[in-house]
């Protein structure tokens, strides 16, 4: 694909006064999986906001030598930036089929709008495969079981042909089988791409991040592998509770993340 | 059945034609041939408010405003036509020395005023809708200015009476294209005319929902984000919704003027429009044949009823709308759908209050 990498570099958004994000610089490479992590209000989903130009912003978001910041959004998705949301957004009146076919649309010329779709694109057919959706080519998106619609989302990515996959939540209410099964997809797509995962779930992470950077009031708090992040005090601090500003999202999440710091990694 | 589905509907357009083309003109009076035409101009602008509405999700509340724009432009025509050399006699009433308007002038060439016809409503609803859509503006914020437009244009129409006929709006048009209008064949002439351009419009309609275009308009319609984050500009998606639903109000608009014989701000403004947008929720917004059949039982309704008990039909016309939106949102053509649904399970869920009210509030944005 590419070896262009994401850099982001002192990104600062601001929302009427409120700073959601001040300053975070992180990067992200093709063959790793990378996570954003993070306590609720540390302004994660607002950096992808940002990068993908759904939120206006100050810094720089570069893909290779590309500027995103400033760009229009359906201009940064033609560079080969995909995102999904936190709420799965399929086109639910559509099958399947229907939903890819429009993601992978756009290297198409224009003037194939006007015709009907004959035959299923190779593209497609890979996409489908990769996420286990084969079987559900003609099944209407809205009657997918919420796992599946986020498989979808990532398969239309896929399509898509994107670079750098930008997922905001994807294991949110999912299964445990699901979320293993999410996750060794992530690893495998993220082979050629970059794949930058917003996640609260600290399990999930552990399993299967390359890298992790964790975001704090809109601040970068600790950037590194998952063994560093854990054992850095600071994250330790706000994870505890003792910054004021956990949640009890993140409070739930303790234990394992102390259990976690004196066992050996796994990989 | 979803590869036989598009022939099906195909198959329902060829009966439809046979109907309207071959059956009609043995079976029905001049008269009822000239209500019918009526109504098949009705029925053309209903065809692309499906479009705009029932698949784009863009309430078109101001259709009025490009029926006019091919109604008065053939109504201009004929006008010339009929006065020959000399100026259209309403002008003359108010000035007998007043010169013909600058902007009539070219109406007196046929070539020009079936352009016009074709490329004003584009051309308006281009540039309205490459505003509104760039800047997102939708919803009932699009469905008011849609209206206020309509609305707008109609008092325009009335305050000029010495251009345009003001509420008199213009009529006693003797030929069409060299044609004697009070001629029965030419009658039925105009009347197969307006009826094979339904019967146009909706394999045109047919084609774009069985295309890839149709489901990324319908795609747009459910979730615009998602749409622009697969690398489209909804804005262009619809915009091109926008300007066919565009031509076909104003196609269906240039028929009616030869057929009713009279054009006035009546037929254009707030009221006008909102009927046009009934028929098409009373037969099913999002279907191919929905439209066109709604719009045609309402202007049917609106001549035999709205004729011999005007003050009840009102009440009729309403009371439909809201049994409609309350019971059918998707309207009468949803209807085998789910007798098909209640045969399967044979006692469905009674929709919950506040699935209803989702509904409801589907229909209004």
């Amino acid at each position: 694909m590419t070896d262009a990498s994401l850099i982001v570099t002192d990104l600062h958004v601001e929302f009427s006064g409120f700073v959601a994000v001040g300053g975070v610089s992180f990067d992200a490479h093709p063959g790793e999986v990378r996570f954003l992590i993070g306590p609720n209000g540390a302004g994660k989903t607002t950096c992808i906001d940002a990068i993908t130009g759904l939120s206006r912003a100050t810094g720089s978001a570069r893909l290779g030598d590309r500027e995103l910041l400033g760009t229009p959004v359906h201009k940064i998705v033609r560079l080969g930036i995909g995102r999904t949301f936190q709420t799965a957004s399929v086109f639910d009146e559509l099958t399947v089929l229907q939903n890819l076919d429009i993601a992978a649309g756009r290297h198409r010329p224009w003037t194939s709008l006007l015709r009907t779709r004959r035959g299923v694109d190779p593209s497609i057919e890979r996409a489908l495969e990769e996420t286990g959706l084969t079987a559900e080519l003609a099944t209407p998106a809205g009657i997918l079981s919420h796992g599946q619609k986020q498989w979808l989302e990532i398969a239309m990515l896929l399509v898509q042909d994107a670079k750098v996959l930008l997922l905001d939540e994807p294991v949110a209410g999912m299964s445990q089988d699901e979320r293993t099964a999410t996750g060794e997809l992530l690893q495998r797509i993220a082979a050629k791409r970059i794949v930058l995962v917003v996640e609260h779930d600290m399990d999930f992470m552990r399993r299967f991040a390359t890298r992790v950077t964790v975001l704090h009031q809109g601040k970068v708090l600790s950037q590194g592998t998952v063994a560093e992040v854990q054992a850095d005090p600071k994250v330790q601090e706000v994870y505890l509770g003792t910054a004021g500003a956990a949640t009890t999202a993140a409070m739930a999440v303790v234990p394992e993340t102390v259990a976690a710091m004196h066992q050996p990694e796994e990989n | 059945m979803t590869k036989l589905k598009p022939w099906i509907s195909l198959g329902g357009i060829g009966v439809f034609a046979f109907l309207l083309l071959g059956v009609a003109p043995l079976v029905l009076t001049d008269h009822w041939i000239n209500n019918l035409g009526k109504y098949c101009c009705w029925a053309i602008v209903a065809v692309g408010i499906g479009l705009a509405w029932g698949r784009g999700g863009m309430l078109v509340m101001g259709q009025g405003v490009f029926f006019a724009l091919g109604a008065y432009a053939m109504a201009m025509h004929l006008t010339l036509e009929t006065a020959g050399d000399r100026i259209p006699g309403f002008m003359v009433l108010y000035d007998p020395l007043a010169p013909l308007p600058a902007f009539w002038e070219p109406f007196r060439s046929a070539g020009f005023t079936l352009l016009a016809i074709v490329l004003l409503p584009v051309i308006v609803s281009g540039i309205l809708g490459y505003a509104l859509f760039k800047r997102r503006v939708k919803g009932a914020y699009f469905a008011i200015l849609s209206q206020a437009l309509a609305v707008a244009l109609a008092t325009l129409i009335s305050s000029t009476i010495r251009q345009t006929g003001g509420d008199t709006g213009l009529s006693d048009f003797k030929y069409f294209f060299g044609f004697v209008l009070n001629d029965p064949a030419n009658k039925l002439l105009v009347y197969l005319i307006a009826a094979g351009l339904l019967v146009v419009c909706l394999l045109a309609v047919w084609q774009l929902y069985r295309s890839r275009f149709g489901e990324l308009l319908v795609a747009t319609r459910d979730a615009e984000e998602r749409v622009r984050f697969l690398g489209y500009d909804p804005a262009n998606v619809k915009l091109v919704a926008f300007v066919a639903s565009a031509l076909m109000a104003s196609i269906g608009g240039a028929m009616f003027v030869p057929i009713v014989g009279i054009i006035t701000p009546a037929e254009i403004g707030a009221a006008a429009s909102i009927l046009m947008i009934a028929g098409v929720a009373l037969g099913g917004r999002a279907s191919l044949f929905g439209p066109a059949l709604g719009a045609m039982a309402v202007g049917w309704g609106q001549s035999s009823l709205g004729s011999t008990w005007p003050d009840g039909w009102t009440y009729i016309l309403g009371l439909l709308f809201i049994v409609v939106i309350l019971f059918l949102p998707n309207g009468l053509s949803s209807l085998p759908a789910r007798f098909a649904a209640a045969r399967r399970s044979p006692a469905p869920p009674p929709p919950t209050p506040a699935a209803a009210a989702a509904e409801l509030e589907g229909v209004r944005s």
